[in-house]
C-alpha cells in the first residue's frame, strides 16, 4: 500500500488529525509517568522489612503513676514493672517470644545518630546514620531477623537503662548495610565503633542481613538500611513489647493481651490502638502510597477509554464523510481488506506521530515533576511500552469504523455522484 | 435568538445521544477530577491564621558546630535550644512573643470508672494565646509571672473540657496530668488553626483537631514532662537536663507588626547571633525570620502527593478538552449541509458562530452540573480516607462557582474551532452537494 495518497487525503482533514494525534501524545505522556509512579509506590510498598512478619504484633502502652525515671532508684523500679509485664507476656500460652523494644520498621517513632569508626564528634570519612533498636537477648528470634555473621546476644550481654540516660553498650548488632558501609571490605565483625559522637567502643559481635528504619518519610532515605541494635532494656514510664505468636494464633494473642497486662497492674493505659498486628502497622505505614497507586490506576484506566472514545468518534466521522469514495474504490476492484487496511494504517500514521510527540512531551514532565517531587527519572522501557500501548489502543479503537467503512457496498458509487 | 438557538442545539444534541454522552461524562470526569483535588489542595495550603498570619514570624539560628556528625544538608534547624529560645524571648524586642514544645500528656479523667488517655500538650509562655488570636470560653491565659515562678496551672482545649467537666465552667478545678495536679486557669473556645502551624517542626501532626492541654514551660519541665521531638547536635550524656544539653526543642514565634518592626527584629537576630559567635557559643552566623505562610512553604505542610494529584487532575481534564474539541468538530463537519441551508437563507457567520457556541456551552454546562456530582463523590471518598485532614474536605461555596466557570470556560475553549470552522464554510458547495 502506498503512503502518499494517504498523507495527501490526511491533509484534507488537518484539524482532525492534529487533534487525535495531540490527544494521544497528551494522553501517552501522563499514563507513562503515572504508570512509572504506580511501579515506584509498588515497589516501595513490596520492599521487605527484614523481618518476619506473620504472627508478630506489637504492645505500647503507659503505665499511670509510675516513677518519672530520674529519682535515685526510679530506673530500678521502672525496670521491676517492665520485667513483670514482660513475664505475664512470655508465659501466655501461644506466645512464642516477647521483647522489649522502642521501635519497628515502618512505626514511624525513630531514634536516630550516627556512629564513627573513631571517637569525638567532627563530621569526617567513615561516618554513617544509622536508626537505633534496643532490645533484650529475644529481639533476633522476635522480629525473624537473619544473622549472616558473628552472634545474637545473650542474656549476659544485656543491660537496662533509663530512657533519658545515655549510656554506650559495649556490644552491639548491626545490619550488612551499616557494617559494609563502615567497613567495605566486609571485615566489620569484632571491629569498634563509636556511636554518636562518644569516646567509648562497641564491639560489632554480630550481623543481620536486613533491617528497615521505623520511618517511612523521604528524610531517612539516606539511611534506610543502616540499623545498630542495642543491647538494652530502656526504662521509662511507657514501654512497647513485640511478640511473637504460635503460627495463626495472633488474633487470640491479640485479644487475650490487655487482660493479661491489666492483671499485672490496672494502673496503665491502653488505648484503643496499643495492640496492633504487624501487618495493621504496615497497612498503616503504606496507606497513602497505595491509595495514591489506586487514584493513578483508576485515572490512566479512563483516560485510555476517553482516548479510544475520541478515536472511534472521529474515525466513525470520517468513514461517514468518505462513504461515496470507498464505494469508488471498491468499484474499481479494492477488495473489503484493502478498505480496511486503509483506515489501519491511516490510524498507524496518526498515532505513530501522536507517539513521538508522546515521547518527548513524557520526558518533559518527568524533568518538571523531578524539579517539583522527588521522582526518579524516567526509564526508557516505560515509555516503550507505552508507545506500543497507545498504538495498540488507537488500533483496536479504529477497528470498528474500519470495519463498517469496509463494508460499503461498491453500488453507493453508482449512486448521484 | 438565544432561544432559538437553544432550540437547535438540544435538536442537534438528541441527534447524536451516544456521542453527546460521551462529551458530556468525559467533561464532568475530567472537572469533577479537577475540583476534587484542587479542593484538597486549597484546604491544605489555607492560611491558619487570615487576619494575624502576615504579623507571625518565626525565628531560626543555628548553634551547631561546623563539622557536627549529624549533617544538616545546609538548612538551618528546625527548633531551637532552651538557651537561645529564652535569650530571644526575655529580650522583649517583638510586639508578643512565645516558646514551645509538644508533650504528651497523660490525662486521668476525675470520673471513677474512666480509663487515663494520652493527649496532646503544647508546653508554653504566657504570650501564646493572645499572640495566635486562641479565644477563651471561660477564665484567661496565664501570666508572665506564672511562666517565671513555674505555677501548675493549665488551658484546657473546649473539647477536653467536654469530656472532662462536660463543657462546665471548669476554671479553678484540677485536672491530673502525668500524675500532677494542674489547675484549670482558662478553656478556649474551639481552636484548631489548619495547618497546626506553630507545631511544624516540633514533631506533630499538621492537620487535625488541635491540642488538648496548653501547659506554662516552666512547670511542666520542672515536672519532667519531655518534648516530642528533640535534635542534639553533638553527643549528649544527660537527656534529663534538656536546658543546658546541645539539643534543638523549642520553636519560638514572634509578632511584629510592620515592616519596620521586621527590618528591626532581624537586624537584632542578626545582631544576637554574631554576639554568640563573638562569645565563641555560635560557629555559624545564619539565621532566618519567615513569616508564617513562608514557614508553611519551607516546610513543605502541603503533602507532595497532593500537588501530584492536582497535576494529574488537569491533564485529564486538558485530554478530556481536546477530546470533546475532536468530536464537535466532527459533528459540526457533518453537519455542514445544514450550515449552507442556514447562510442561503440568510444567517450571517456571526449567527453560526454564536450557535456552535451555545451548542458547546450547553454540554459545558451539563458536564459542569455531573462533574459537581462526581467532585461531592470524590470528596465523600476523600472524608472516609484515614487523612489528618479527611474531615475538612468540603466544597465551599467558592469552589462551587468555580466549577461551573472552569466548565464553561473548558467548554467554550473546546467550541472555539468547531465553531469557526463552521461559519469559515461557504455555502454554495454544500447547496451544490445536496
Amino acid at each position: 500500500m502506498k503512503l502518499h495518497p494517504m498523507i495527501a487525503a490526511l491533509r484534507r482533514h488537518k484539524a482532525g488529525v492534529v487533534l487525535i494525534a495531540l490527544q494521544i501524545a497528551l494522553t501517552l505522556a501522563i499514563v507513562c509517568n503515572a504508570v512509572f509512579i504506580i511501579g515506584q509506590r509498588i515497589e516501595r510498598v513490596n520492599r521487605p522489612t527484614g523481618l518476619v512478619e506473620d504472627n508478630l504484633m506489637l504492645v505500647s502502652q503507659g503505665w499511670v503513676g509510675a516513677p518519672s525515671g530520674d529519682q535515685p532508684g526510679d530506673v530500678e523500679k521502672l525496670d521491676s514493672l517492665l520485667q513483670a509485664d514482660l513475664a505475664a507476656l512470655r508465659a501466655m500460652p501461644d506466645v512464642e517470644s516477647v521483647v522489649p523494644i522502642n521501635s519497628l520498621p515502618l512505626l514511624n517513632s525513630s531514634w536516630t545518630g550516627s556512629v564513627a569508626l573513631k571517637p569525638g564528634s567532627d563530621l569526617r570519612a567513615g561516618n554513617a546514620r544509622s536508626v537505633y533498636y534496643f532490645g533484650d537477648e529475644h529481639l533476633l528470634k522476635t522480629l525473624g531477623l537473619k544473622l549472616v555473621a558473628g552472634r545474637g546476644f545473650t542474656a549476659a550481654d544485656v543491660q537496662n537503662r533509663g530512657f533519658r540516660d545515655s549510656g554506650t553498650p559495649a556490644v552491639i548488632i548491626v545490619t550488612k548495610a551499616l557494617a559494609d558501609k563502615l567497613y567495605p571490605k566486609g571485615d566489620a565483625l569484632g571491629k569498634a565503633i563509636y556511636l554518636d559522637g562518644g569516646s567509648s567502643p562497641s564491639t560489632i559481635i554480630g550481623e543481620v542481613e536486613r533491617l528497615q528504619a521505623p520511618a517511612t518519610g523521604s528524610w531517612v532515605n539516606g539511611f534506610l538500611w543502616n540499623a545498630t541494635i542495642e543491647p538494652f532494656r530502656l526504662n521509662a514510664n511507657f514501654s512497647r513489647y513485640a511478640i511473637r505468636t504460635r503460627p495463626g494464633r495472633l488474633q487470640a494473642v491479640m485479644h487475650a493481651v490487655p487482660n493479661v497486662l491489666y492483671g499485672v497492674s490496672r494502673m496503665r493505659v491502653l488505648d484503643d490502638d496499643s495492640v496492633k498486628s504487624f501487618a495493621q502497622i504496615r497497612q498503616e505505614a503504606y496507606r497513602s502510597d497505595v491509595g495514591m497507586a489506586v487514584l493513578m490506576g483508576v485515572v490512566c484506566l479512563i483516560l485510555l477509554g476517553v482516548t479510544a472514545a475520541g478515536i472511534v468518534g472521529l474515525t466513525s466521522f470520517w468513514v461517514g464523510q468518505r462513504h461515496r469514495q470507498i464505494g469508488v474504490r471498491r468499484a474499481l476492484g479494492a477488495r473489503k481488506i484493502d478498505i480496511l487496511h486503509y483506515f489501519q494504517m491511516e490510524n498507524l500514521l496518526i498515532s505513530g506521530a501522536g507517539a513521538v510527540i508522546g515521547l518527548g512531551l513524557a520526558i518533559g514532565l518527568n524533568m518538571l515533576l523531578m524539579k517539583r517531587f522527588e521522582m526518579d527519572r524516567l526509564p526508557v522501557l516505560y515509555v516503550l511500552a507505552g508507545i506500543v500501548a497507545v498504538m495498540a489502543l488507537g488500533q483496536g479503537a479504529v477497528f470498528a469504523p474500519a470495519r463498517r467503512a469496509s463494508n460499503v457496498p461498491p453500488v453507493v458509487a453508482t449512486r448521484s455522484v | 435568538m438565544l432561544v432559538y438557538y437553544l432550540d437547535l442545539a438540544v435538536r442537534s444534541l438528541k441527534r447524536n445521544r451516544v456521542l453527546t454522552m460521551l462529551m458530556v461524562l468525559a467533561l464532568a470526569l475530567g472537572i469533577g477530577a479537577s475540583i476534587t483535588t484542587l479542593t484538597v489542595l486549597r484546604l491544605l495550603s489555607g492560611d491558619p491564621l487570615p487576619q494575624k498570619s502576615a504579623r507571625l514570624f518565626y525565628p531560626q539560628l543555628d548553634p551547631s558546630p561546623k563539622n557536627s556528625a549529624i549533617d544538616s544538608n545546609g538548612r538551618l534547624p528546625r527548633t531551637m535550644g532552651y538557651v537561645d529560645a529564652m535569650n530571644l524571648l526575655h529580650a522583649h524586642r517583638a510586639t508578643r512573643q512565645a516558646v514551645m514544645a509538644l508533650t504528651q500528656a497523660k490525662i486521668m479523667p476525675p470520673q471513677a470508672h474512666a480509663h487515663p488517655f494520652f493527649s496532646d500538650g503544647v508546653m508554653t509562655t504566657a504570650d501564646f494565646f493572645a499572640m495566635f488570636d486562641a479565644g477563651f470560653q471561660y477564665g484567661s491565659g496565664w501570666s508572665a509571672t506564672d511562666d517565671e515562678g513555674g505555677a501548675q496551672v493549665v488551658v484546657i482545649a473546649s473539647f477536653l473540657n467536654d469530656k472532662l467537666f462536660d463543657g462546665a465552667d471548669s476554671v479553678g478545678r484540677m485536672v491530673r496530668l502525668n500524675d500532677h495536679d494542674f489547675r484549670v486557669v482558662g478553656v478556649l473556645k474551639p481552636w484548631a488553626p489548619q495547618p497546626r502551624f506553630y507545631t511544624l517542626g516540633l514533631g506533630g501532626d499538621h492537620y487535625g483537631d488541635g491540642d488538648a492541654v496548653f501547659l506554662p514551660l516552666k512547670a511542666a519541665r520542672a515536672l519532667k514532662m519531655g518534648p516530642q521531638d528533640t535534635e542534639c547536635y553533638q553527643a549528649v550524656d544527660d537527656f534529663t537536663h534538656l536546658e543546658s544539653a546541645p539539643c534543638e526543642w523549642l520553636g519560638l514565634w514572634v509578632e511584629l507588626d510592620d515592616s519596620s518592626a521586621v527590618a528591626g527584629y532581624r537586624r537584632f537576630l542578626d545582631g544576637y547571633v554574631k554576639e554568640q559567635v563573638a562569645l565563641g557559643r555560635f560557629q555559624r552566623t545564619d539565621s532566618s525570620l519567615l513569616d508564617l505562610m513562608g514557614w508553611l512553604r519551607d516546610q513543605h505542610v502541603v503533602p507532595d502527593d497532593v500537588r501530584l494529584q492536582v497535576y494529574l487532575a488537569f491533564g485529564f481534564l486538558l485530554i478530556c478538552v481536546v477530546n470533546t474539541v475532536g468530536l464537535l468538530l466532527a459533528k459540526c463537519l457533518r453537519r455542514s449541509q445544514e450550515i449552507g441551508v442556514r447562510r442561503a437563507l440568510g444567517a450571517t457567520r456571526r449567527e453560526i458562530f454564536v450557535q456552535f457556541m451555545v451548542e458547546a456551552s450547553i454540554i459545558g454546562l451539563a458536564g459542569g452540573v455531573l462533574g459537581l456530582a462526581l467532585a461531592e463523590l470524590g470528596l465523600f471518598g476523600i472524608r472516609h480516607q484515614p487523612a489528618q485532614y479527611a474531615h475538612l474536605a468540603h466544597l465551599d461555596p467558592a469552589m462551587f462557582a468555580f466549577t461551573f466557570v472552569v466548565a464553561l470556560v473548558a467548554s467554550l475553549i473546546a467550541g472555539l474551532l468547531p465553531a469557526w470552522r463552521a461559519c469559515l464554510l461557504a455555502p454554495a458547495p454544500q447547496l451544490k452537494a445536496m
